[in-house]
């Protein structure tokens, strides 16, 4: 009876605190949790904020400008006097400068990654795939110089008319430049394909080479034609390379040996001089950003969903 | 007959060993071409780090770090350049490490699976794509103009902070997913708290591998030109901004952050924008800086991450 009633007192008393401090300790967990959960929907709230800066800049841009002259127009003008305002030559050059790059980049990029996931040795790739990643982090406007003053003219010596600013040294330049991109995605993508499926394909003696044309290539097909696509839209997001060696100049043409403005040396342009908060020239920048944002958009989507609905199961 | 059939089957043989040989040249013609692909990369970023050594020599002295730019390429400098990149990566690593470490333990450890944390990761994945300058037309309407930062070390600092988020949870989250989970079991059977888990124990295990990712994205962030041209930074800064340490208590004070600046990238930019080949000289002697930096932070990330690969064993 009386030890009885001892260890209630006992569990009464210790249990109490004990319980305070659980509850504390619960309050603390669920603090803690839902700050980690606001950084978490940081993410969710710059992409909530991208689009609506974009559309509300751009909301005041079309307010003047009609989207029919906007998509179809073939002048961009919207700092002159006599002010045009169609996209079609900004599109035009930023098209123009990605297509020469991936010229470069899509046969070089591809049998990069052929040779690293079928026929380099495992020393090889240990120290290649560092060196790839090495080549990803150098900062763009070093090879804006690269293509003004060094590719230009080097360019100029076999084709002397070339202009100083040119699409080509900045395509070719930026082709370079996602080379490592490509192949680094597509060799994923390569070396996913199992390795019963080379085995198989030795086994009926066809040699390397046979073997990654005709038996890894298609199997990773979708993996490297996202990567083809997420290099698009690497290459369309471009800045410096193209405002420092192509040009500012908007110029309605798809020949890569004029210099013409792309959309993002467009945007740098602008931003360069001090343009008036809330002008048209100001929401100019932002219509046209839009456009760079809706293109790059549309390739990153296609690159996922290729990368993730035509993905071989084996 | 016999004698036929004899001379028909060395006949196929000698077919079929000419056949493996000129298969086997393939293979060595391809492995050939593959390296030389391979090495594209490599060989254009040597002529392009050795081009703008050659061209900016006569600058590597003391005296380009400690002079303001000038009217006069010779007697330029980076001072204010170099002040403010250093400044505006202090605000970068403090907004994009906090925030992106937890996101990237809210999405390991916490996020319930369901379409709330599948938009998130959408969400991080999707602005890993999204082109650098676009970043800059966000702060140019959101925090310039919105929250009137105005074109501040703040303004750029946070710019590359959003910048470089992807990059930080992304790789918080692939350093977490190597902690076995008997690790946090065994944590919870001696009672500690999710958080107590979380920090005493995921925390600490992946801090190299979120370390690499932190220095892959301050590298990033350091070679960023086009958001900071767009959020209108000035190029001709010939003062400092106001010390971060004053003499008297608290002797922190915070008036830099409202400061104008300009950072290595865009003083390398405006240099090379300029006509005057002198002006040239100084911009390659940046952009060798500007590289010599981001490879030395990317390679020391790489190597911590070879190293603690090697290291570990659960």
């Amino acid at each position: 009876m009386n030890t009885a009633t001892m260890t209630e007192n006992t569990t009464t008393l210790t249990i109490s605190p004990r319980l305070a401090k659980s509850v504390r300790r619960n309050i603390k967990e669920r603090v803690i949790e839902l700050i980690l959960m606001l950084a978490a929907l940081s993410a969710v709230f710059t992409t909530f904020a991208i689009v609506a800066i974009l559309f509300y800049e751009s909301f005041g841009f079309f307010k003047t400008v009609s989207l029919v002259e906007f998509f179809t127009g073939t002048e961009w003008t919207p700092l002159f006097e006599d002010a045009h305002y169609g996209i079609l030559p900004l599109v035009a050059g930023t098209l123009t400068t990605s297509l020469v790059a991936l010229a470069v980049a899509v046969p070089i990029g591809t049998i990069a990654a052929i040779y690293l996931s079928e026929f380099a040795s495992h020393k090889t790739r240990e120290i290649a795939k560092p060196i790839l990643e090495l080549l990803v982090g150098v900062p763009t406007i070093a090879f804006g110089y690269f293509a003004l003053l060094f590719v230009t003219p080097l360019l100029q010596k076999v084709y002397p008319v070339l202009p100083g600013f040119n699409m080509l040294s900045a395509g070719l330049v930026m082709g370079v430049m996602i080379i490592p991109y490509i192949a680094s995605v597509a060799e994923d993508a390569m070396r996913a394909v199992p390795m019963s499926m080379r085995e198989g394909s030795y086994a009926m003696g066809a040699t390397r080479f046979q073997t990654a044309i005709r038996v890894i290539t298609p199997a990773a097909t979708s993996g490297i034609v996202a990567a083809y696509i997420l290099a698009i839209s690497r290459a369309v997001g471009e800045t410096m390379v193209v405002a420092v060696a192509a040009g500012q100049q908007p110029n309605f043409t798809f020949n890569p040996t004029e210099g013409a403005a792309t959309i993002t040396a467009y945007i740098v342009q602008v931003a360069m001089g001090d343009l008036p908060h809330a002008s048209i020239g100001y929401q100019s920048i932002f219509a046209a950003g839009l456009v760079l944002f809706a293109m790059t958009l549309g390739f990153n989507l296609i690159g996922h969903v290729v990368r993730k609905k035509f993905r071989e199961q084996y | 007959m016999t004698t036929e059939m004899k001379a028909s089957v060395l006949k196929n043989l000698d077919a079929v060993r000419a056949m493996i040989r000129r298969h086997k040249r393939n293979d060595m013609l391809f492995a050939m071409v593959g390296l030389v692909a391979l090495m594209l990369g490599l060989l254009t970023l040597l002529t392009l780090f050795i081009d703008l050594v050659m061209d900016g020599y006569p600058r590597f002295n003391l005296q380009f770090f400690s002079d303001f730019p000038s009217r006069r390429a010779g007697s330029a400098g980076l001072l204010s350049a170099w002040v403010g990149s250093a400044l505006v990566m202090l605000v970068t690593f403090l907004t994009a490490v906090p925030v992106g470490v937890a996101a990237g333990l809210y999405l390991e450890e916490y996020a319930p699976k369901n379409w709330f944390s599948d938009l998130i990761e959408i969400n991080v994945s999707n602005l890993a794509g999204v082109p650098s300058i676009i970043y800059g037309l966000l702060a140019l309407g959101l925090f310039v103009y919105g929250f009137n930062f105005g074109q501040s070390i703040l303004t750029a600092g946070l710019t590359l902070g959003l910048l470089i988020l992807p990059i930080v949870i992304v790789s918080t989250r692939e350093a977490i997913r190597g902690i076995p989970v008997a690790i946090r079991e065994a944590a919870y059977a001696v009672g500690a708290t999710k958080w107590q888990v979380v920090s005493d124990h995921v925390v600490k295990y992946s801090q190299g591998g979120i370390l690499t990712g932190v220095i892959i994205g301050m590298s990033r962030a350091i070679g960023e030109t086009a958001p900071i041209i767009t959020i209108g930074a000035l190029t001709f800064i010939a003062f400092l901004p106001p010390s971060p340490i004053s003499d008297v208590a608290p002797f922190i004070n915070f008036q830099w952050l409202d400061s104008g600046f300009t950072v290595l990238p865009i003083q390398m930019f405006n240099w090379l924008s300029r006509p005057d080949h002198a002006f040239h000289i100084n911009a390659a002697a940046t952009g060798a800086i500007i590289i010599v930096v981001t490879l030395l932070m990317n390679g020391t990330a790489i190597y911590l991450r070879y190293k603690i690969r090697k290291n570990i064993k659960w």
